[in-house]
């Protein structure tokens, strides 16, 4: 159906979200799915960001608040546990870095084009003067 | 009637495997987002959703994409919920003959800004909720008609500026005040109304699991701030949310059965209006000397609606 342009669109057809049969989604985890090419977690809105959300796990405290308010499903967290940021769908709006709660912060935003090792080994330290 | 997902903290939560999709087009830092996150993971059922014309719809289905996971109808700006309801009634229907092909319950869901609720397909909501159908309507409400441009709706809130109630030197801007949506849907006898926002998550969760698996339609307001027309950096969606429901100016409380109103979030530092309105572009002329007489009128406001709600919280009719 996806190959058909607008002027084929056939009237009461169907996007599907998965390939084939899809039972309880509701308990099976994205990278269980057989997502279909119409479903949008197959495409990317990468080139959104101008600044992008690095995370430094050695200071997080697996608390979620990055995981329950990310917009775009692009905090990955798996048995409680934030195990990282997928890049093809965060539009780098930086409200995990605003609500994460630690000190120093485990997510900080960059420019897109930064090189990761180099900013994690420049991590800024504890701020003294905040709680 | 189904289980209810166990959701004791958000560690619990985050297990959630979630059935609304990433590479939307939604704005970065659209709280409408958050918003059904929230409502979709607060449950396992089955569901059966759609959407009225608004940001949600026209940024959530775009042609060949989808970035649902689970069924899903858009038809107009009016009547997302009839549609909703449609799917309810045929289902009822086929139950009772029947001839359900798998005999499961999956949950009716219309989502909807306020625009699609408040102005244009309210008739539409109130005849689903007068017929009695086994749903819950989900209302986005960010105070404008976010999708063409930021006209006034009856959710504006009084003193914004919207393209079609602008401030300048002759207006503060929008003249009227939000329609109190709330009391009209609990004066429809629903079983469950709340008043939801995304900050306090597990206020949400156990107000949409609550109005779910009530038996009749259930109304959800969830104030969804917008970046775009509310005029804030993106990063501050959640702080722009909780200076809202800490200054008591979006208030969450519910009303079961039409009548009982409990008030479901007490900020304990309860915050002026003014952080919250100044945080904000739509409500910036306000500082001006001209129209800093609509600061006090806000607070006044503000203040009385509080204590109206303490009251009948308190008077328990
Ligand atoms: S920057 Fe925004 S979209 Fe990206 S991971 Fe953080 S909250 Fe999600
Ligand atoms: S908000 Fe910060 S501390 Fe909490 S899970 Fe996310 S990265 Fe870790």
């Amino acid at each position: 159906m996806q190959d058909n342009g607008w002027n084929d669109f056939e009237i009461g057809s169907l996007l599907r979200s998965f390939n084939g049969k899809a039972e309880n989604i509701a308990t099976t985890l994205q990278e269980d799915r057989n997502y279909s090419n119409s479903n949008s977690f197959t495409a990317s809105v990468a080139d959104w960001r101008i600044e992008k959300p690095v995370f430094n796990k050695d200071f997080c405290i697996d608390c979620q608040f990055c995981w329950v308010y990310c917009p775009d499903i692009s905090i990955i967290s798996r048995d409680k546990k934030m195990i990282g940021i997928d890049m093809d769908h965060c539009k780098g709006c930086g409200i995990c870095v605003e609500v994460c709660p630690t000190n120093p912060k485990s997510l900080l935003m960059y420019g897109e084009h930064e090189d990761e090792e180099s900013i994690l080994a420049a991590w800024p330290s504890k701020d003294k003067e905040k709680k | 009637m189904s289980e209810i997902k166990k959701i004791k903290n958000l560690k619990d939560f985050s297990t959630s495997a979630d059935r609304f999709e990433g590479a939307n087009l939604l704005c970065p830092g659209c709280a409408h987002s958050i918003i059904v996150r929230e409502v979709l993971n607060a449950t396992n059922d089955d569901l059966i959703l759609s959407a009225s014309t608004g940001c949600l719809e026209v940024c959530t289905a775009v042609y060949p994409y989808t970035s649902w996971d689970a069924s899903w109808v858009h038809i107009g700006f009016e009547n997302g919920s009839t549609a909703v309801a449609g799917a309810e009634a045929m289902h009822k229907a086929l139950k009772t003959k029947g001839r359900l092909k798998q005999d499961r319950d999956p949950k009716f869901v219309s989502f909807a800004g306020d625009g699609a609720s408040y102005d244009i397909g309210f008739q539409w909501i109130s005849g689903c909720f007068e017929r009695g159908h086994n749903m819950m309507h989900v209302v986005l409400d960010n105070e404008v008609y976010a999708n063409t441009g930021g006209q006034r709706s009856s959710s504006t809130p009084i003193g914004s500026s919207a393209t079609t109630s602008p401030a300048g030197s002759h207006s503060y801007g929008e003249k009227r005040n939000k329609k109190d949506m709330i009391a009209i849907m609990a004066a429809h006898g629903s079983p469950y109304v709340a008043q939801v926002a995304p900050n306090k998550w597990k206020n949400m969760v156990k107000a949409i699991q609550q109005g779910l698996n009530a038996e009749g339609p259930t109304f959800i307001n969830a104030m969804s701030a917008c970046t775009t027309e509310w005029k804030f950096a993106p990063e501050d969606t959640i702080a722009i949310s909780d200076l809202a429901t800490d200054s008591h100016i979006f208030p969450l409380y519910e009303i079961i059965d039409g009548k009982q109103l409990n008030i479901t979030y007490r900020p304990k530092n309860v915050l002026p209006v003014d952080e919250y309105l100044a945080a904000q572009g739509r409500f910036k002329h306000l500082f001006k000397d001209q129209y800093k007489f609509m600061i006090k009128e806000w607070q006044d406001r503000v203040d009385a609606n509080w204590e109206y709600l303490q009251r009948r919280e308190e008077a328990k009719v």
